[in-house]
C-alpha cells in the first residue's frame, strides 16, 4: 500500500476505522481536537456513527452502552479529559467490557497547558480509577507505531474482554510522519461477542453484564477473575524495544516521544566512543520487568528520561531492583527535552561516577 | 538533514516544511514535519521542524540544524544559533532589512521572495519561491518531487494554483543559481 503523510492524531482514527470501529464519542480537547474532527468526516463514510457528547463523563458511559453490544467503539481525549473519565473507566474493566481509549497527553497538573507530557504515566499504568483493575497500556513512539498499536488494541481489547489504553503525547499527535496503512478489516471476521454482549435476548436467557454485587464474596470472585486475567495479559503481552543494548553500558530507559528523542541521543553517544543503548517500553503495562531485569546484569548505569516527575523510574528501578544505579532526567510542564540537552546530562552522570 | 522553517503565521512556513517532507517521501526517505503549536506561535513566529535522511528518523525534535528558513526578524533571531558549521541560512530579504548576528562558516542565502511572488501575480507564493531557494541550494530533493508533493497536496480549488506555485519554485532556484 502506498505511504501517505499524516498527523499522528489522523494515523489513530483511520487506524481505528481500518481495524473496525465503527463508534466514536468524544469531547473537543486540545491537542487531540484533530482526531475527533477527522472521525466526525471519515465515520460517516463508513456507515459510523460520530458523536460529540456534552462532556467527558457522558463520552464514557456512551462508551459503556456502545461496548455492552460488542461493537468496537472509541473514544480519545487529553489529560484532564481523561481524568473526568475515570469512574467510567473502572465501571468498564469491572463489566469487561472491550473499548479503546486515547489519552494524547499534555502538561499538568490541573488545566496545566497544552504541549506534551508525560505526567499521566502513574493514571495510565497504576489505575487512576478506583478498585483493583489494570489496562493494558500502549504507548508509541511513532506515527506508523501509533497506527500498529490502534489496531492491536482493538485486537486486545477484544481478545481479553477488557478497556485499552493508546497513551500518546501532543508532540506525536501533532507531527506528521509517512505511515503505511493496514488493509480495511471486514466487519463479519472481528470477534463473536455472542456469548455475552447484548445482542437481544429473544429465544435466550438475557446477559447479564454488571459491575456489582453486594454479596462480598461473589464481588470477590470477580475480583479474581479479573486478576487471573491481569496474570494472562502480563504472561502474554509484554511489549518492548531494544536498540543497540548488546554491547552498551549505559542503558537509557524511556517511553513515546521521549524515547525516540533518546534514540538521536544514543547515535550522538556512539560517535563519541560511548556505549550508550535504549531501553523502550512499548506495553508499559505490563511493563516489560524481566527483560529490563535481565538487562541490568550486563549494564553499569541505567539513565531514565521522562518528561514527568519520574513516574516510570519506579518501574525501572522495581525492575532492577538496586542492583544497578539508575539516574533520571526530566523536564515537566510540557517542555521537551531536545537530544543535546539530554546527552550533556548523560555525560555528566557518566562522569560523576567514573 | 535538518531544517527549520519560520515566519509569521500566515507566512505559509508550516506549508513549506510539508511540502518538502512530501517531496522527500516521494523519493523514499524518512521524513518527519514537526510543528509548533499552541502559545508559542502566538509569540511572533510560527515554525516547524522537517528531517529527511537515508536513515529511520529518531528525534523530530531539534537543537541543531543543517538548514535555517528565516521568513521575519524575529525568526532570523531566534533561530540563528541552531545552525550547524557550514549550515545554511536563508533570509527573506523582502522583510528582514538588517544582518544577523551569526555570519561565520555558514551559507547566507538572500531572497527577495515577495518581491519575485509579486511580480508572478501572487504574494501568497513567496513561500514556494524560498523553498525554491532551499531544495537550489542543498539539493536535498529534485525539482521534480516536489512539484510532485505539490501535485498531491493541492487539491479541489486550490488545484489551479499549482502551476503558479511550481513558478514560485522555479524563480527561488534561479535566483540561488544567480548567488
Amino acid at each position: 500500500m502506498e505511504k501517505v503523510m499524516v498527523k499522528g492524531t489522523e494515523a489513530i482514527g483511520e487506524a481505528a476505522i481500518r481495524a473496525g470501529c465503527r463508534h466514536f464519542f468524544g469531547y473537543p480537547i486540545t491537542p487531540q481536537s484533530e482526531l475527533p474532527e477527522y472521525m466526525s468526516k471519515r465515520l460517516p463514510e463508513v456507515d459510523g456513527v460520530f458523536l460529540q457528547t456534552e462532556s467527558e463523563v457522558a463520552t464514557v458511559n456512551m462508551l459503556y452502552g456502545a461496548a455492552c453490544t460488542g461493537t468496537r467503539v472509541m473514544t480519545s481525549t487529553s489529560s484532564p479529559g481523561f481524568s473526568l473519565m475515570m469512574e467510567g473507566v473502572s465501571y468498564m474493566a469491572c463489566a469487561q467490557l472491550p473499548a479503546v481509549f486515547v489519552n494524547v497527553v499534555r502538561g499538568g497538573p490541573g488545566l496545566g497547558d497544552i504541549q506534551p507530557a508525560q505526567g499521566d504515566y502513574w493514571q495510565a499504568t497504576k489505575g487512576g480509577g478506583h478498585g483493583d483493575y489494570k489496562l493494558i497500556v500502549l504507548a508509541p513512539a511513532t506515527v506508523q507505531e501509533a497506527v500498529d498499536l490502534t489496531v492491536l488494541a482493538f485486537d486486545l481489547a477484544d481478545k481479553y474482554r477488557t478497556p485499552t489504553l493508546i497513551l500518546a503525547d501532543g508532540l506525536l499527535g501533532q507531527m506528521m510522519e509517512p505511515v503505511e496503512f493496514p488493509e480495511f478489516r471486514d466487519l463479519s471476521t472481528l470477534p463473536d461477542h455472542s456469548s455475552w454482549a447484548m445482542t437481544g435476548a429473544k429465544g435466550r436467557k438475557p446477559h447479564i453484564i454488571t459491575s456489582f454485587d453486594i454479596d462480598p464474596y461473589i464481588l470477590e470472585k470477580m475480583n479474581l477473575e479479573l486478576v487471573k486475567k491481569y496474570r494472562e495479559i502480563e504472561k502474554n503481552e509484554v511489549r518492548w524495544e531494544e536498540f543497540k543494548t548488546e554491547d552498551a553500558d549505559i542503558v537509557i530507559t524511556a517511553f513515546g516521544t521521549v524515547a525516540r528523542i533518546a534514540k538521536s541521543v544514543v547515535e550522538m553517544a556512539r560517535k563519541d566512543g560511548l556505549k550508550v543503548g535504549l531501553f523502550r517500553p512499548i506495553t508499559v503495562w505490563p511493563f516489560p520487568y524481566e527483560p529490563l531485569k535481565k538487562l541490568a546484569e550486563k549494564v553499569d548505569l541505567f539513565f531514565d528520561v521522562e518528561m514527568n516527575m519520574g513516574q516510570m523510574l519506579e518501574d525501572v528501578k522495581l525492575a532492577i531492583g538496586g542492583e544497578k544505579p539508575v539516574a533520571f532526567y526530566s523536564r515537566m510542564g510540557g517542555v521537551v527535552p531536545t537530544p543535546n540537552e539530554i546527552y550533556e546530562a548523560l555525560k555528566k552522570e557518566f562522569g560523576r561516577r567514573e | 538533514m535538518r531544517f527549520i522553517f519560520a515566519g509569521f503565521g500566515g507566512q505559509g512556513v508550516m506549508l513549506m516544511g510539508q511540502i518538502l517532507a512530501y517531496a522527500g517521501m516521494i523519493e523514499g526517505k524518512n521524513v518527519t514535519w514537526m510543528p509548533s503549536y499552541g502559545p508559542e506561535m502566538r509569540g511572533g513566529t510560527a515554525n516547524c521542524t522537517v528531517v529527511v535522511s537515508d536513515e529511520p528518523v529518531a528525534s523530530p525534535v531539534v537543537d541543531k540544524a543543517e538548514t535555517v528558513v528565516a521568513m521575519n526578524i524575529p525568526s532570523m533571531i531566534k533561530f540563528q544559533n541552531f545552525l550547524v558549521e557550514n549550515g545554511y541560512f536563508f533570509l527573506n530579504k523582502s522583510v528582514i532589512d538588517r544582518e544577523p548576528d551569526k555570519k561565520e562558516d555558514i551559507k547566507i542565502y538572500k531572497i527577495e521572495c515577495n518581491e519575485i511572488a509579486d511580480k508572478l501575480g501572487n504574494l501568497k507564493v513567496a513561500n514556494m519561491v524560498m523553498l525554491g531557494a532551499v531544495i537550489g541550494a542543498t539539493k536535498i530533493v529534485s525539482k521534480e518531487s516536489v512539484f510532485k508533493a505539490l501535485e498531491k497536496k493541492l487539491t479541489g480549488k486550490k488545484a489551479e494554483l499549482i502551476e503558479l506555485n511550481k513558478k514560485a519554485i522555479e524563480e527561488g532556484m534561479k535566483k540561488v543559481s544567480e548567488q
